[in-house]
């Protein structure tokens, strides 16, 4: 498994770039990974960020889409927004999670 | 392998100049066959896709108002039909008996649920949310006496199949 050091840390990745572990995750790294893909953190960012990863801690598994109109009470149309264009993966990447598994 | 200091950073293929583009054609109006082109349309627009749904037929149902909430699941002349999650096969001469399709309709729209998975109108919902496109078929609108007033409020319009062909130019087909 590569590592690399973001905004300092260094940290477990995949071979796509993704975090393999929870807690290795800081919102410092976070603020990095965003910058990585061209995303600017607004503070409606952050919140969806941080439900993300709350929920992913209760439920095993990284929100769909879906999920986070549904669940988390971020509609479909701001996600993209947001995270334009592929909006679960970005979302996934900067929270440090897995991608979603989910198909919907 | 060694620590690179460097992160990887992820394609998502922003810099990508891609005209992707994917038209998905929904001409059956029952609930099982419904699904697979909202699933579908749905992810190709999570990855950036524009994606434009054309409904025809009886896959009309999907976006009259007055019966997109009504689709339903027979079990008859499927001949693949099976309990959920069992391997127990229902015998096809119990499929017409009454009730038999308001029975599976229903099984399935709660396993549908279960899954997390809207109903086909809040799944329609969410498509046009993403950015997803909505075409009628002129000719199923005329043969069912229908106009733009008795479908969804975000099918763009109504067009014919010349347009649809014209509209298409270059996309990925899918025919369901």
């Amino acid at each position: 498994m590569p590592t690399a050091t973001i905004a300092g840390a260094e940290v477990q990745i995949n071979d796509e770039g993704f975090l393999t572990e929870y807690d290795e995750w800081s919102e410092d790294i976070g603020t990095e990974l965003a910058k990585n893909i061209g995303v600017d953190m607004t503070d409606r960012h952050w919140e969806l960020i941080r439900w993300l990863r709350e929920d992913y801690k209760e439920k095993g598994e990284t929100a769909t889409t879906r999920r986070v109109q549904t669940a988390g009470g971020f509609p479909t149309k701001e996600q993209f927004q947001l995270f334009p264009k592929k909006p679960a993966k970005k979302m996934a990447y900067v929270a440090g999670l897995p991608k979603p598994h989910g198909c919907v | 392998m060694a620590d690179t200091g460097n992160p990887i950073i992820p394609n998502f293929g922003d810099d990508d100049e891609t005209d992707r583009k994917l038209a998905i054609i929904c001409s059956k109006g029952n609930l099982d066959m419904a699904y697979p082109a909202l699933v579908l349309g749905n992810a190709a627009l999570g990855e950036g896709i524009e994606t434009h749904l054309f409904f025809t037929f009886w896959g009309f149902d999907m976006i009259t108002k007055s019966r997109m909430y009504d689709l339903q699941f027979s079990p008859v002349g499927n001949t693949a039909m099976h309990l959920p999650g069992r391997d127990t096969k229902m015998p096809q001469s119990l499929s017409p008996m009454p009730g038999m399709t308001q029975m599976a309709t229903k099984m399935m729209k709660k396993q549908i649920a279960d899954l997390g998975i809207p109903e086909v109108p809040d799944f329609l919902d969410q498509i046009v949310a993403a950015g997803g496109h909505l075409w009628a078929c002129r000719m199923s609108a005329d043969m069912n006496n229908l106009d733009e007033t008795d479908l969804r409020d975000d099918v763009e319009a109504i067009i014919n199949a010349s347009d649809f062909i014209e509209m298409t130019d270059g996309a990925q087909l899918l025919f369901i």
